[in-house]
């Protein structure tokens, strides 16, 4: 089956999942990351590289920093950048996905970000437009959440260069986030050895073991000698339903305090995508913390994204070249 | 296609006539700055020839790589392997002195002064280039080399560097659809 976020050359024409990118392309967005990382630090924090070009945020689903973050990349690449809060806008009226694309392709966007919560979202528009146009999945439904998958990536490669030789940790309600689905399909693809899921019965997926994790329900067990603790959001409406007793037994049993994370390696590294519900995945003063890299990740989120972007806008040219 | 180089000049006389060269020219105020690759090889070779007047000096050196700024971007994208530009010095007020393996076009001459005004304004900028290979399309022209020589838009000048650190010239056969911007570099 052709992959549709490569095109007939191996490079990347779409970013929609960290399933089924090669490794050598997950390594080239981090590599291009660590030359934009610098351009935060110059008195000029811009690049030309995407000058001319419209990039188009379509948001669907609220999200305040994935968002945000897009914009900034785009402006440090010179783009021009136009938000749109779908919810608010044509949608309201009944347009079709669709037609909100064709109209802005005839405004002449380059490129779009889609954030949808019906996963495939991104797929369904990428397989729509022209071929000169790249489309970015920024979160589709419970599928897939690449650049957040990436940034992490980026993250714990940082702080831990040696990914061949990691115990990572992914904490929380893994059956509905594609934060958790993006994390380890990029560790597995990278080399991490070991990578474990911790969380009650309710919240795994169904067979979650064959995406190559091993499966924890007790955190005192799970978190055991780790590298790397990645902790995910605990979505407050999740908790209308039955898949869990309460807030208090959560934080109890699966929160992430000082104490749990003793058990972990004594440099351990503790992530989360945000926004973080202190008190219920996490503690305040984990978060807070010294093994906490959550405001770095953040950071490295907008170098993430400039890559991606600036890797699409003008294809990768194999080989060294002047 | 590597063409026989027994004509080509050695690079390692050159480097020895460059830093006879670009030594007046070092002063309190100058930094370095080497353009990815063959210009970062240059001024590692150049940093140690020199090293007493540098220190001296107390000359501060960066690294630039221009492929964010080249004009042909679009064309051809990134490179597969990046390397972060690093000016750890402030540019501000400073006579940078730009180094670059072959000089030829003069359009990544134009991308390396586009970034280094985005890290501040220098006093001035001078081009040192190994070699002038002739076939400028803007008005730039390098202020110092080690040589002058003239060849055609299907030739292919590069730098190269031999596993001990020496550097050698090469005479290629440019690729036909990017001989314009191609030269230099592997």
């Amino acid at each position: 089956m052709n992959n549709p976020q490569l095109d007939a050359d191996g490079r990347l024409r779409h970013l929609l999942s960290t399933e089924g990118l090669p490794k050598k392309i997950l390594n080239q967005i981090l590599d291009t990351a660590e030359s934009f990382v610098g351009v935060a630090e110059r008195e000029v924090k811009k690049v030309p590289l995407l000058r001319g070009k419209t990039v188009c945020n379509l948001f669907f689903e609220n999200s305040t920093r994935t968002r945000t973050t897009f914009e900034i990349a785009a402006k440090r690449l010179s783009a021009d950048v136009i938000s749109l809060n779908v919810n608010t806008s044509s949608q309201s009226k009944g347009e079709t996905i669709l037609d909100t694309v064709d109209n802005l392709i005839a405004m002449h966007a380059d490129m779009f970000v889609v954030r949808h919560s019906q996963s495939g979202a991104a797929h369904f528009i990428a397989k729509h437009v022209p071929e000169h146009i790249h489309v970015i999945n920024a979160g589709d439904g419970r599928h897939s959440h690449p650049t957040q998958g990436l940034l992490d990536m980026f993250t714990i490669r940082k702080y831990k260069p040696d990914l061949h030789n990691l115990r990572v940790a992914i904490v929380g309600d893994v059956l509905h986030s594609r934060v958790a689905r993006s994390e380890i399909h990029a560790l597995t693809t990278l080399g991490v050895p070991e990578v474990r899921v911790i969380a009650p019965k309710t919240l795994l997926p169904a067979q979650v073991e064959k995406l190559g994790v091993q499966v924890f329900h007790d955190m005192k067990a799970g978190l055991k000698d780790v590298d790397v603790v990645m902790m995910l959001r605990l979505q407050n409406e999740r908790m209308n339903g039955a898949m869990l007793p309460s807030v208090q037994e959560y934080f109890k049993t699966y929160g992430l305090t000082q104490e749990k994370l003793n058990l972990a390696k004594p440099d351990a590294i503790v992530l989360h995508p945000g926004p973080m519900n202190r008190g219920v995945e996490i503690d305040s003063s984990v978060a807070d913390g010294k093994q906490s890299v959550i405001l770095p990740q953040v950071t490295y989120g907008i170098a993430i994204r400039m890559a991606v972007m600036a890797m699409l806008a003008g294809g990768q040219i194999s080989g060294n070249q002047s | 296609m590597t063409s026989k180089n027994s004509n080509l000049p050695d690079a390692e006389e050159l480097l020895i006539t460059l830093a006879q060269k670009l030594k007046p020219l070092l002063q309190k105020n100058t930094a370095l700055v080497g353009i990815q690759s063959g210009g970062v090889w240059l001024m590692q070779r150049l940093l140690v020839l020199l090293d007493s007047t540098i220190t001296a000096h107390a000359i501060p050196h960066g690294t630039l790589d221009v492929s964010f700024y080249r004009d042909d971007y679009a064309q051809r994208g990134l490179k597969t392997e990046n390397r972060p530009s690093q000016i750890t010095f402030d540019v501000e007020n400073k006579h940078i002195i730009l180094i670059d393996d072959v000089f030829y076009t003069g359009r990544t001459t134009r991308a390396a002064m586009n970034e280094l005004f985005d890290y501040g304004r220098p006093a001035s900028i001078a081009l040192l280039a190994l070699v002038n290979r002739g076939g400028r399309e803007l008005p730039i022209t390098p202020q110092i080399t080690a040589a002058d020589i003239q060849l055609t838009a299907a030739q292919n000048l590069q730098l190269l560097q031999n596993t001990d650190g020496t550097l050698r010239l090469e005479l290629k056969l440019a690729p036909p659809s990017t001989h314009q911007a191609q030269h230099t570099h592997e």
